[in-house]
Protein backbone atom coordinates (compact mmCIF):
# COMPACT_ATOMS: atom_id res chain seq x y z
CA UNK A 1 0.00 0.00 0.00
CA UNK A 2 2.74 2.64 0.77
CA UNK A 3 4.88 1.72 -1.94
CA UNK A 4 1.88 2.63 -4.32
CA UNK A 5 1.42 6.02 -2.89
CA UNK A 6 4.99 6.48 -3.25
CA UNK A 7 4.93 5.53 -7.01
CA UNK A 8 1.84 7.37 -7.60
CA UNK A 9 3.69 10.06 -6.34
CA UNK A 10 6.54 10.16 -8.39
CA UNK A 11 4.29 9.61 -11.43
CA UNK A 12 2.03 12.86 -10.78
CA UNK A 13 5.11 14.71 -10.11
CA UNK A 14 6.88 13.76 -13.20
CA UNK A 15 6.42 16.59 -16.03
CA UNK A 16 3.17 15.82 -18.14
CA UNK A 17 4.91 15.75 -22.00
CA UNK A 18 1.38 16.28 -24.22
CA UNK A 19 2.68 15.59 -28.46
CA UNK A 20 0.13 17.78 -30.25
CA UNK A 21 1.86 18.26 -33.33
CA UNK A 22 0.96 14.75 -35.77
CA UNK A 23 0.71 16.48 -38.85
CA UNK A 24 4.32 17.63 -38.25
CA UNK A 25 5.67 13.72 -38.36
CA UNK A 26 3.85 10.88 -35.81
CA UNK A 27 6.22 8.10 -33.68
CA UNK A 28 6.65 4.86 -35.93
CA UNK A 29 4.03 1.86 -34.72
CA UNK A 30 5.72 -0.72 -32.73
CA UNK A 31 4.24 -3.01 -35.40
CA UNK A 32 6.02 -1.62 -38.31
CA UNK A 33 9.29 -1.08 -35.96
CA UNK A 34 9.09 -4.84 -35.50
CA UNK A 35 8.13 -5.81 -39.20
CA UNK A 36 11.04 -3.38 -40.45
CA UNK A 37 13.38 -5.05 -38.02
CA UNK A 38 14.74 -8.05 -40.00
CA UNK A 39 15.63 -6.12 -43.03
CA UNK A 40 18.49 -4.21 -41.57
CA UNK A 41 21.15 -6.78 -40.57
CA UNK A 42 19.84 -9.70 -40.91
CA UNK A 43 17.97 -10.00 -44.44
CA UNK A 44 19.96 -7.34 -45.68
CA UNK A 45 20.13 -8.07 -49.16
CA UNK A 46 20.29 -6.22 -52.46
CA UNK A 47 16.65 -6.35 -54.01
CA UNK A 48 18.38 -6.36 -57.14
CA UNK A 49 20.42 -9.53 -56.67
CA UNK A 50 19.66 -13.11 -58.16
CA UNK A 51 21.02 -14.87 -55.04
CA UNK A 52 19.21 -15.78 -52.03
CA UNK A 53 19.21 -12.65 -49.89
CA UNK A 54 18.67 -10.50 -52.79
CA UNK A 55 15.40 -12.94 -53.55
CA UNK A 56 14.19 -12.73 -50.14
CA UNK A 57 15.11 -8.53 -50.06
CA UNK A 58 13.39 -8.25 -53.80
CA UNK A 59 10.18 -10.28 -52.76
CA UNK A 60 10.12 -8.52 -49.60
CA UNK A 61 9.66 -5.05 -51.50
CA UNK A 62 7.42 -6.57 -53.93
CA UNK A 63 5.35 -7.79 -50.83
CA UNK A 64 5.60 -4.08 -49.63
CA UNK A 65 4.04 -3.20 -52.80
CA UNK A 66 1.70 -4.84 -53.62
CA UNK A 67 -0.04 -3.90 -49.75
CA UNK A 68 0.45 -0.57 -50.58
CA UNK A 69 -1.40 -0.85 -53.87
CA UNK A 70 -4.12 -3.23 -52.39
CA UNK A 71 -5.06 0.08 -49.91
CA UNK A 72 -5.00 2.52 -52.29
CA UNK A 73 -6.60 0.35 -55.26
CA UNK A 74 -4.64 0.30 -57.88
CA UNK A 75 -1.56 -1.89 -59.80
CA UNK A 76 0.97 -2.59 -57.93
CA UNK A 77 3.29 -1.52 -60.62
CA UNK A 78 1.68 2.33 -60.40
CA UNK A 79 3.44 2.54 -56.97
CA UNK A 80 6.94 4.15 -56.82
CA UNK A 81 8.93 4.11 -53.87
CA UNK A 82 10.87 7.27 -53.10
CA UNK A 83 12.10 8.90 -49.91
CA UNK A 84 9.18 10.82 -48.28
CA UNK A 85 6.63 13.23 -49.75
CA UNK A 86 8.61 15.67 -50.92
CA UNK A 87 10.99 13.21 -53.33
CA UNK A 88 7.64 12.41 -54.31
CA UNK A 89 6.06 15.62 -55.33
CA UNK A 90 9.66 16.80 -57.42
CA UNK A 91 9.57 13.66 -58.94
CA UNK A 92 5.85 14.37 -60.18
CA UNK A 93 6.05 17.94 -61.11
CA UNK A 94 9.58 17.67 -62.68
CA UNK A 95 9.28 13.95 -64.16
CA UNK A 96 6.33 15.15 -65.68
CA UNK A 97 8.38 18.71 -67.18
CA UNK A 98 10.49 17.05 -68.15
CA UNK A 99 8.52 14.89 -70.54
CA UNK A 100 6.66 17.56 -71.78
CA UNK A 101 9.63 20.22 -72.18
CA UNK A 102 7.52 23.49 -72.07
CA UNK A 103 3.89 24.19 -71.04
CA UNK A 104 1.61 25.49 -68.28
CA UNK A 105 1.19 23.95 -64.87
CA UNK A 106 -1.82 25.10 -62.46
CA UNK A 107 -1.07 24.83 -58.86
CA UNK A 108 -2.63 26.58 -55.56
CA UNK A 109 -1.65 29.37 -53.36
CA UNK A 110 -1.65 27.09 -50.17
CA UNK A 111 0.70 24.32 -51.40
CA UNK A 112 3.21 22.71 -49.41
CA UNK A 113 6.94 23.65 -49.99
CA UNK A 114 7.59 20.28 -51.93
CA UNK A 115 5.50 21.56 -54.40
CA UNK A 116 4.90 25.00 -54.32
CA UNK A 117 9.41 25.68 -54.73
CA UNK A 118 9.21 23.30 -57.50
CA UNK A 119 6.93 25.02 -59.51
CA UNK A 120 8.93 27.67 -58.64
CA UNK A 121 11.88 26.44 -60.16
CA UNK A 122 9.82 25.23 -63.21
CA UNK A 123 8.55 28.64 -64.08
CA UNK A 124 11.99 29.59 -64.38
CA UNK A 125 12.50 27.12 -66.82
CA UNK A 126 10.28 26.50 -69.47
CA UNK A 127 7.24 26.21 -67.77
CA UNK A 128 4.47 28.74 -67.28
CA UNK A 129 3.05 28.67 -63.46
CA UNK A 130 -0.64 29.46 -62.70
CA UNK A 131 -1.77 30.07 -59.28
CA UNK A 132 -5.20 29.56 -58.20
CA UNK A 133 -6.49 31.20 -54.97
CA UNK A 134 -8.25 29.70 -52.17
CA UNK A 135 -11.47 31.00 -50.79
CA UNK A 136 -11.26 32.68 -47.12
CA UNK A 137 -12.06 29.40 -45.78
CA UNK A 138 -9.00 27.72 -47.17
CA UNK A 139 -11.24 26.07 -49.77
CA UNK A 140 -9.98 25.91 -53.97
CA UNK A 141 -13.20 26.90 -55.94
CA UNK A 142 -13.42 24.35 -59.09
CA UNK A 143 -13.98 27.59 -61.10
CA UNK A 144 -10.86 28.94 -60.41
CA UNK A 145 -9.24 26.25 -62.20
CA UNK A 146 -11.31 26.27 -64.60
CA UNK A 147 -10.17 29.55 -65.55
CA UNK A 148 -6.96 29.39 -65.63
CA UNK A 149 -6.70 26.35 -67.98
CA UNK A 150 -5.07 27.38 -71.35
CA UNK A 151 -4.11 25.10 -74.56
CA UNK A 152 -0.64 24.11 -73.66
CA UNK A 153 -2.02 23.34 -69.86
CA UNK A 154 -0.16 19.37 -69.12
CA UNK A 155 -0.42 19.43 -65.20
CA UNK A 156 -2.81 20.30 -62.38
CA UNK A 157 -1.15 19.75 -58.95
CA UNK A 158 -3.32 20.30 -55.85
CA UNK A 159 -3.13 19.16 -52.40
CA UNK A 160 -5.74 16.77 -50.94
CA UNK A 161 -5.78 18.36 -47.28
CA UNK A 162 -3.51 21.20 -46.45
CA UNK A 163 -0.92 20.60 -43.50
CA UNK A 164 -1.40 23.45 -41.37
CA UNK A 165 -5.21 24.34 -41.40
CA UNK A 166 -6.26 20.78 -42.39
CA UNK A 167 -8.87 22.07 -45.02
CA UNK A 168 -10.11 19.53 -47.58
CA UNK A 169 -9.67 20.01 -51.35
CA UNK A 170 -12.33 19.12 -53.86
CA UNK A 171 -9.59 16.83 -55.44
CA UNK A 172 -12.71 14.48 -56.71
CA UNK A 173 -14.53 17.60 -58.18
CA UNK A 174 -11.67 18.35 -60.04
CA UNK A 175 -10.48 14.93 -61.69
CA UNK A 176 -14.23 14.29 -62.33
CA UNK A 177 -14.35 17.86 -64.29
CA UNK A 178 -10.57 16.96 -65.73
CA UNK A 179 -11.81 13.93 -67.07
CA UNK A 180 -14.73 15.05 -69.13
CA UNK A 181 -12.22 18.19 -69.95
CA UNK A 182 -9.75 16.08 -71.39
CA UNK A 183 -12.03 14.09 -73.91
CA UNK A 184 -13.04 17.46 -75.19
CA UNK A 185 -9.22 18.24 -75.75
CA UNK A 186 -8.80 15.40 -77.30
CA UNK A 187 -11.51 15.37 -79.57
CA UNK A 188 -9.81 19.13 -80.67
CA UNK A 189 -5.81 17.91 -80.74
CA UNK A 190 -5.07 19.00 -77.28
CA UNK A 191 -2.46 16.96 -75.00
CA UNK A 192 -4.37 15.64 -72.12
CA UNK A 193 -4.18 17.47 -68.32
CA UNK A 194 -2.83 15.34 -65.54
CA UNK A 195 -3.95 15.38 -62.33
CA UNK A 196 -0.87 15.12 -59.42
CA UNK A 197 -1.99 15.33 -55.57
CA UNK A 198 -0.12 15.83 -52.47
CA UNK A 199 -2.06 13.50 -50.27
CA UNK A 200 0.53 13.26 -47.57
CA UNK A 201 -1.78 14.88 -45.33
CA UNK A 202 -4.89 12.99 -46.45
CA UNK A 203 -3.79 9.65 -46.00
CA UNK A 204 -4.22 9.25 -42.22
CA UNK A 205 -7.81 10.54 -42.78
CA UNK A 206 -9.21 9.96 -45.66
CA UNK A 207 -10.16 6.59 -47.50
CA UNK A 208 -8.48 6.46 -51.28
CA UNK A 209 -9.87 4.56 -53.82
CA UNK A 210 -7.75 5.34 -56.69
CA UNK A 211 -9.98 2.63 -59.30
CA UNK A 212 -12.39 5.33 -58.87
CA UNK A 213 -10.99 8.64 -58.58
CA UNK A 214 -9.44 10.20 -61.62
CA UNK A 215 -5.87 11.07 -60.86
CA UNK A 216 -2.48 10.76 -62.52
CA UNK A 217 -0.06 10.95 -59.96
CA UNK A 218 -0.43 10.80 -56.20
CA UNK A 219 2.09 11.61 -53.59
CA UNK A 220 2.41 9.78 -49.84
CA UNK A 221 4.98 9.49 -46.85
CA UNK A 222 5.63 7.41 -44.18
CA UNK A 223 6.45 9.89 -41.72
CA UNK A 224 2.63 11.12 -41.30
CA UNK A 225 0.90 7.80 -40.85
CA UNK A 226 3.13 6.07 -37.90
CA UNK A 227 5.47 4.58 -40.15
CA UNK A 228 9.65 5.25 -40.84
CA UNK A 229 10.59 8.79 -41.84
CA UNK A 230 12.27 8.54 -45.03
CA UNK A 231 10.00 6.83 -46.73
CA UNK A 232 7.39 8.08 -48.99
CA UNK A 233 5.94 6.71 -52.79
CA UNK A 234 4.21 7.91 -55.70
CA UNK A 235 1.71 6.61 -57.43
CA UNK A 236 1.88 6.95 -61.14
CA UNK A 237 -1.08 5.85 -63.22
CA UNK A 238 -0.17 3.43 -66.17
CA UNK A 239 1.09 5.89 -69.37
CA UNK A 240 1.13 8.76 -67.41
CA UNK A 241 4.69 9.83 -68.68
CA UNK A 242 7.13 10.69 -66.42
CA UNK A 243 10.94 10.63 -66.97
CA UNK A 244 13.39 10.32 -63.95
CA UNK A 245 14.66 13.09 -62.31
CA UNK A 246 17.88 11.24 -61.08
CA UNK A 247 19.94 9.18 -63.12
CA UNK A 248 21.18 5.76 -62.68
CA UNK A 249 20.17 2.30 -62.52
CA UNK A 250 16.96 0.15 -63.39
CA UNK A 251 15.43 0.16 -59.78
CA UNK A 252 11.62 0.94 -59.98
CA UNK A 253 11.20 0.73 -63.02
CA UNK A 254 14.20 3.36 -64.02
CA UNK A 255 11.91 6.02 -63.02
CA UNK A 256 13.53 6.20 -59.35
CA UNK A 257 16.95 4.54 -60.05
CA UNK A 258 19.26 3.72 -56.58
CA UNK A 259 19.05 1.00 -54.22
CA UNK A 260 15.61 0.52 -52.59
CA UNK A 261 15.43 -0.12 -49.28
CA UNK A 262 13.32 -3.08 -48.66
CA UNK A 263 13.36 -2.05 -44.55
CA UNK A 264 11.55 1.14 -45.50
CA UNK A 265 8.95 -0.28 -47.79
CA UNK A 266 8.11 -2.78 -45.44
CA UNK A 267 7.53 -0.05 -42.62
CA UNK A 268 5.74 2.40 -44.86
CA UNK A 269 3.38 -0.76 -46.16
CA UNK A 270 2.71 -2.03 -43.02
CA UNK A 271 1.65 1.60 -41.56
CA UNK A 272 -0.46 2.28 -44.34
CA UNK A 273 -1.81 -0.87 -43.75
CA UNK A 274 -3.18 -0.08 -40.27
CA UNK A 275 -3.93 3.43 -40.86
CA UNK A 276 -6.68 1.77 -43.37
CA UNK A 277 -7.64 -0.79 -41.18
CA UNK A 278 -8.46 1.66 -37.81
CA UNK A 279 -8.87 5.09 -40.15
CA UNK A 280 -12.81 5.41 -39.71
CA UNK A 281 -13.02 4.22 -35.81
CA UNK A 282 -10.13 6.69 -35.04
CA UNK A 283 -11.42 9.75 -37.47
CA UNK A 284 -14.77 9.55 -35.14
CA UNK A 285 -12.81 9.44 -31.73
CA UNK A 286 -10.34 11.97 -32.80
CA UNK A 287 -13.39 14.38 -34.03
CA UNK A 288 -14.79 14.21 -30.92
CA UNK A 289 -12.02 14.91 -29.12
CA UNK A 290 -10.90 17.79 -31.45
CA UNK A 291 -14.78 19.53 -31.29
CA UNK A 292 -14.74 19.12 -27.53
CA UNK A 293 -11.49 20.74 -27.12
CA UNK A 294 -12.83 23.73 -30.07
CA UNK A 295 -15.60 24.14 -28.49
CA UNK A 296 -14.12 25.09 -25.22
CA UNK A 297 -11.78 27.09 -26.38
CA UNK A 298 -14.37 29.28 -27.93
CA UNK A 299 -16.01 29.56 -25.09
CA UNK A 300 -13.46 30.34 -22.74
CA UNK A 301 -11.69 32.67 -25.47
CA UNK A 302 -14.17 34.55 -27.28
CA UNK A 303 -11.49 36.49 -29.49
CA UNK A 304 -10.04 33.18 -30.53
CA UNK A 305 -10.18 33.04 -34.66
CA UNK A 306 -10.62 29.96 -36.16
CA UNK A 307 -8.45 29.13 -39.19
CA UNK A 308 -10.19 27.18 -42.38
CA UNK A 309 -13.46 25.79 -43.28
CA UNK A 310 -15.28 24.54 -39.83
CA UNK A 311 -16.82 21.54 -41.76
CA UNK A 312 -14.62 20.52 -44.69
CA UNK A 313 -11.58 19.36 -42.42
CA UNK A 314 -9.49 16.64 -40.73
CA UNK A 315 -10.90 15.71 -38.14
CA UNK A 316 -7.72 15.68 -36.65
CA UNK A 317 -5.99 19.67 -36.76
CA UNK A 318 -7.64 22.93 -35.01
CA UNK A 319 -5.41 26.02 -36.01
CA UNK A 320 -6.69 29.03 -34.55
CA UNK A 321 -5.07 32.46 -34.09
CA UNK A 322 -4.83 34.33 -30.70
CA UNK A 323 -4.96 38.30 -30.99
CA UNK A 324 -2.04 40.23 -29.23
CA UNK A 325 -0.30 37.33 -28.47
CA UNK A 326 2.49 36.29 -30.26
CA UNK A 327 3.02 32.55 -31.60
CA UNK A 328 6.38 31.48 -31.07
CA UNK A 329 6.36 32.99 -27.59
CA UNK A 330 3.23 30.91 -27.32
CA UNK A 331 4.89 27.64 -28.33
CA UNK A 332 8.00 28.12 -26.44
CA UNK A 333 6.00 28.89 -23.26
CA UNK A 334 4.30 26.18 -24.12
CA UNK A 335 6.90 23.48 -24.50
CA UNK A 336 7.69 25.11 -20.98
CA UNK A 337 4.63 23.10 -19.46
CA UNK A 338 5.53 19.87 -21.07
CA UNK A 339 3.24 21.15 -24.69
CA UNK A 340 3.74 20.27 -28.23
CA UNK A 341 2.87 22.05 -30.67
CA UNK A 342 3.50 24.04 -33.64
CA UNK A 343 2.88 28.07 -35.03
CA UNK A 344 2.73 29.77 -38.29
CA UNK A 345 4.31 32.41 -36.76
CA UNK A 346 7.23 34.51 -38.86
CA UNK A 347 9.07 34.25 -35.59
CA UNK A 348 9.28 31.06 -35.78
CA UNK A 349 10.32 30.37 -39.33
CA UNK A 350 13.65 30.49 -41.24
CA UNK A 351 12.25 33.34 -43.49
CA UNK A 352 10.99 35.31 -40.47
CA UNK A 353 7.87 35.71 -42.81
CA UNK A 354 4.21 34.56 -41.56
CA UNK A 355 2.81 31.57 -43.10
CA UNK A 356 1.74 32.03 -46.38
CA UNK A 357 -1.06 29.47 -46.49
CA UNK A 358 -2.61 32.09 -43.61
CA UNK A 359 -1.98 34.98 -45.85
CA UNK A 360 -3.79 32.98 -48.63
CA UNK A 361 -6.82 33.42 -46.70
CA UNK A 362 -6.85 36.74 -45.73
CA UNK A 363 -6.04 36.34 -42.36
CA UNK A 364 -4.03 39.60 -41.68
CA UNK A 365 -0.55 39.30 -40.60
CA UNK A 366 -0.53 40.37 -37.35
CA UNK A 367 -3.10 37.17 -37.14
CA UNK A 368 -0.92 34.81 -38.55
CA UNK A 369 2.05 35.95 -36.49
CA UNK A 370 -0.54 34.61 -33.40
CA UNK A 371 -1.55 31.27 -34.95
CA UNK A 372 -1.04 28.11 -33.08
CA UNK A 373 -1.50 24.66 -34.58
CA UNK A 374 -2.47 21.85 -32.91
CA UNK A 375 -2.94 18.27 -34.69
CA UNK A 376 -4.51 15.41 -32.55
CA UNK A 377 -3.24 11.67 -33.19
CA UNK A 378 -3.93 8.27 -31.99
CA UNK A 379 -2.03 8.77 -28.35
CA UNK A 380 -3.96 11.90 -27.77
CA UNK A 381 -6.86 11.23 -25.05
CA UNK A 382 -9.12 13.89 -23.19
CA UNK A 383 -6.84 14.45 -20.49
CA UNK A 384 -4.53 15.43 -22.93
CA UNK A 385 -6.31 18.27 -23.94
CA UNK A 386 -7.73 19.19 -20.50
CA UNK A 387 -3.78 19.81 -19.90
CA UNK A 388 -3.81 21.86 -22.68
CA UNK A 389 -6.20 24.20 -21.69
CA UNK A 390 -4.98 24.58 -18.55
CA UNK A 391 -1.18 25.36 -19.36
CA UNK A 392 -3.17 27.12 -22.52
CA UNK A 393 -4.47 29.56 -19.97
CA UNK A 394 -1.37 30.21 -18.59
CA UNK A 395 0.81 30.94 -21.21
CA UNK A 396 -2.61 33.16 -22.30
CA UNK A 397 -2.61 35.74 -19.42
CA UNK A 398 1.49 35.79 -19.03
CA UNK A 399 1.92 36.30 -22.90
CA UNK A 400 -1.46 38.92 -22.74
CA UNK A 401 0.19 41.13 -19.67
CA UNK A 402 3.13 41.49 -21.56
CA UNK A 403 1.75 42.48 -25.20
CA UNK A 404 -1.42 44.46 -23.89
CA UNK B 1 3.18 34.71 -62.78
CA UNK B 2 4.41 32.96 -59.95
CA UNK B 3 6.17 35.02 -57.75
CA UNK B 4 7.48 33.39 -54.51
CA UNK B 5 9.50 35.89 -52.18
CA UNK B 6 11.14 32.89 -50.43
CA UNK B 7 11.87 30.47 -52.73
CA UNK B 8 15.95 29.87 -52.56
CA UNK B 9 16.45 30.46 -55.88
CA UNK B 10 15.07 34.14 -56.01
CA UNK B 11 17.58 34.98 -53.22
CA UNK B 12 20.19 33.90 -55.72
CA UNK B 13 19.74 37.79 -56.87
CA UNK B 14 20.46 39.83 -54.10
CA UNK B 15 22.92 40.12 -51.36
CA UNK B 16 22.20 36.57 -49.90
CA UNK B 17 24.18 35.18 -52.83
CA UNK B 18 27.35 35.53 -50.91
CA UNK B 19 26.32 34.24 -47.80
CA UNK B 20 24.08 31.67 -49.21
CA UNK B 21 26.55 28.61 -49.28
CA UNK B 22 28.30 29.98 -46.04
CA UNK B 23 27.48 26.49 -44.27
CA UNK B 24 28.44 26.89 -40.86
CA UNK B 25 26.65 30.27 -40.64
CA UNK B 26 23.43 29.48 -41.66
CA UNK B 27 23.57 26.31 -39.69
CA UNK B 28 23.72 28.09 -36.62
CA UNK B 29 21.07 26.49 -34.63
CA UNK B 30 18.04 27.40 -33.21
CA UNK B 31 18.29 26.99 -29.52
CA UNK B 32 18.36 29.91 -27.47
CA UNK B 33 20.66 30.59 -24.27
CA UNK B 34 20.27 29.55 -21.03
CA UNK B 35 20.51 33.32 -20.53
CA UNK B 36 17.77 34.26 -22.91
CA UNK B 37 15.15 31.33 -21.90
CA UNK B 38 15.75 33.19 -18.32
CA UNK B 39 14.34 36.32 -19.39
CA UNK B 40 11.76 34.81 -21.52
CA UNK B 41 10.01 33.13 -18.86
CA UNK B 42 10.93 35.35 -16.04
CA UNK B 43 10.69 38.94 -18.20
CA UNK B 44 11.56 41.91 -16.08
CA UNK B 45 10.33 45.41 -15.68
CA UNK B 46 7.10 44.87 -18.46
CA UNK B 47 4.22 46.67 -18.00
CA UNK B 48 1.26 45.07 -16.74
CA UNK B 49 -2.15 47.66 -17.37
CA UNK B 50 -2.04 49.93 -20.88
CA UNK B 51 0.45 52.14 -19.55
CA UNK B 52 2.52 52.50 -16.33
CA UNK B 53 0.98 53.34 -12.76
CA UNK B 54 4.01 55.61 -12.27
CA UNK B 55 4.96 58.75 -13.82
CA UNK B 56 6.86 58.69 -16.78
CA UNK B 57 8.63 61.30 -18.85
CA UNK B 58 9.18 59.74 -22.34
CA UNK B 59 7.66 57.00 -24.42
CA UNK B 60 8.88 55.42 -27.76
CA UNK B 61 7.77 52.66 -29.88
CA UNK B 62 9.26 50.68 -32.54
CA UNK B 63 8.70 47.71 -34.77
CA UNK B 64 5.19 46.78 -36.29
CA UNK B 65 2.65 44.26 -36.36
CA UNK B 66 3.34 42.91 -39.80
CA UNK B 67 6.59 42.28 -38.94
CA UNK B 68 5.58 40.50 -35.68
CA UNK B 69 6.85 42.64 -32.96
CA UNK B 70 5.67 45.80 -31.92
CA UNK B 71 7.86 47.36 -28.96
CA UNK B 72 6.65 49.91 -26.66
CA UNK B 73 9.04 51.40 -23.82
CA UNK B 74 8.37 54.16 -21.08
CA UNK B 75 10.99 55.92 -19.31
CA UNK B 76 11.21 58.19 -16.45
CA UNK B 77 14.17 60.30 -16.62
CA UNK B 78 15.45 62.18 -13.37
CA UNK B 79 15.92 65.58 -14.97
CA UNK B 80 18.47 66.94 -12.78
CA UNK B 81 21.02 63.76 -13.06
CA UNK B 82 19.58 63.04 -16.18
CA UNK B 83 19.99 58.76 -15.49
CA UNK B 84 16.73 56.86 -16.35
CA UNK B 85 14.91 56.17 -12.93
CA UNK B 86 12.33 53.65 -14.60
CA UNK B 87 12.26 52.04 -17.81
CA UNK B 88 8.92 49.58 -18.43
CA UNK B 89 7.99 48.24 -21.64
CA UNK B 90 5.42 45.96 -23.13
CA UNK B 91 5.93 43.74 -26.66
CA UNK B 92 3.30 42.01 -28.94
CA UNK B 93 6.67 40.04 -29.64
CA UNK B 94 8.80 36.69 -29.85
CA UNK B 95 10.95 34.96 -27.35
CA UNK B 96 13.96 36.64 -28.28
CA UNK B 97 12.05 39.88 -28.24
CA UNK B 98 10.77 39.60 -24.82
CA UNK B 99 14.26 38.32 -23.89
CA UNK B 100 16.43 41.21 -25.16
CA UNK B 101 13.81 44.02 -23.86
CA UNK B 102 14.24 42.56 -20.21
CA UNK B 103 17.63 42.07 -20.74
CA UNK B 104 18.02 46.20 -21.56
CA UNK B 105 15.94 46.86 -18.80
CA UNK B 106 17.90 45.83 -16.48
CA UNK B 107 21.35 46.99 -18.18
CA UNK B 108 19.04 50.49 -18.24
CA UNK B 109 18.12 50.54 -14.46
CA UNK B 110 21.61 48.97 -13.42
CA UNK B 111 23.48 50.86 -10.19
CA UNK B 112 20.62 53.70 -10.05
CA UNK B 113 20.36 53.71 -13.82
CA UNK B 114 21.72 54.89 -16.61
CA UNK B 115 22.76 58.70 -17.83
CA UNK B 116 20.30 59.02 -21.55
CA UNK B 117 23.52 59.95 -23.51
CA UNK B 118 25.01 56.25 -22.20
CA UNK B 119 22.05 55.03 -23.08
CA UNK B 120 21.62 56.30 -26.64
CA UNK B 121 24.97 54.47 -27.22
CA UNK B 122 23.56 51.09 -26.56
CA UNK B 123 23.87 48.55 -29.35
CA UNK B 124 21.96 45.19 -30.16
CA UNK B 125 25.28 43.78 -29.97
CA UNK B 126 25.83 44.95 -26.27
CA UNK B 127 22.46 43.44 -25.57
CA UNK B 128 22.97 40.31 -27.53
CA UNK B 129 26.54 39.94 -25.64
CA UNK B 130 24.91 40.14 -22.49
CA UNK B 131 22.44 37.35 -23.16
CA UNK B 132 25.63 34.91 -24.15
CA UNK B 133 23.97 35.05 -27.83
CA UNK B 134 20.89 35.33 -30.28
CA UNK B 135 20.63 32.44 -33.15
CA UNK B 136 21.53 34.94 -36.16
CA UNK B 137 17.98 34.85 -37.32
CA UNK B 138 16.68 36.74 -34.46
CA UNK B 139 19.14 39.45 -34.33
CA UNK B 140 16.60 41.85 -36.03
CA UNK B 141 14.38 41.53 -32.56
CA UNK B 142 16.96 42.85 -30.30
CA UNK B 143 16.89 46.04 -32.56
CA UNK B 144 13.59 47.03 -31.58
CA UNK B 145 14.05 47.30 -28.32
CA UNK B 146 17.41 49.47 -28.32
CA UNK B 147 15.39 51.77 -30.90
CA UNK B 148 12.34 52.01 -29.26
CA UNK B 149 14.58 53.21 -25.81
CA UNK B 150 16.14 55.95 -28.35
CA UNK B 151 12.57 57.02 -29.34
CA UNK B 152 11.55 57.27 -25.90
CA UNK B 153 15.04 59.67 -25.38
CA UNK B 154 13.86 61.98 -27.97
CA UNK B 155 10.65 62.16 -26.46
CA UNK B 156 11.87 62.79 -23.17
CA UNK B 157 13.87 65.92 -24.83
CA UNK B 158 11.24 67.17 -26.88
CA UNK B 159 9.29 67.32 -23.95
CA UNK B 160 11.94 69.13 -22.13
CA UNK B 161 11.64 72.16 -24.84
Amino acid sequence: MSKNKHQNKKVSGAKKLVYLDYASTTPTASEVSAAMAPYWSEKFGNPSNLYQIGRIAFDALESARFLVAKNFNCDPSEIIFTSGGTESCNLALRGMAKYFRAGHIITTNVEHHAVKNTADVLSREHFTVSIAPVEKNGIVNLEQIKKLIREDTFLISVMWVNNEIGTIQPIEKISRFIRKENVRRISKGLNKIYIHTDACQAVPYIKIDLSKIGIDLLSFNGSKVYGPKGAGGLFIRQKTPILPIMAGGEQELGIRPGTQSPALAVGLAKALDIISKKRATENIRLQKLRDWLWVKLAKKYPKIIFNGDKQIRIPSNINFSVPGVEGEAMTLMLDQEGIMASTGSACASNDLKPSYVLVAISLSDELAHSSIRLTLGKFTVKSDLEYFLIAFDKVYKKLKIIGT
Amino acid sequence: MLKFENCLYLRLDNENLKNMFDIKHNGVSWIYSDKVKKHFLNPKNFITGKTPRWKFNGYGTSGSAACGDVMRVWILVDAKTQKIKRFGWKTFGCASAIATTSMLSEMILNRGGMNIEKATLVTPQMIIAKLNGLPVKKVHCSVLSDRALKNAIEDFKKNLN
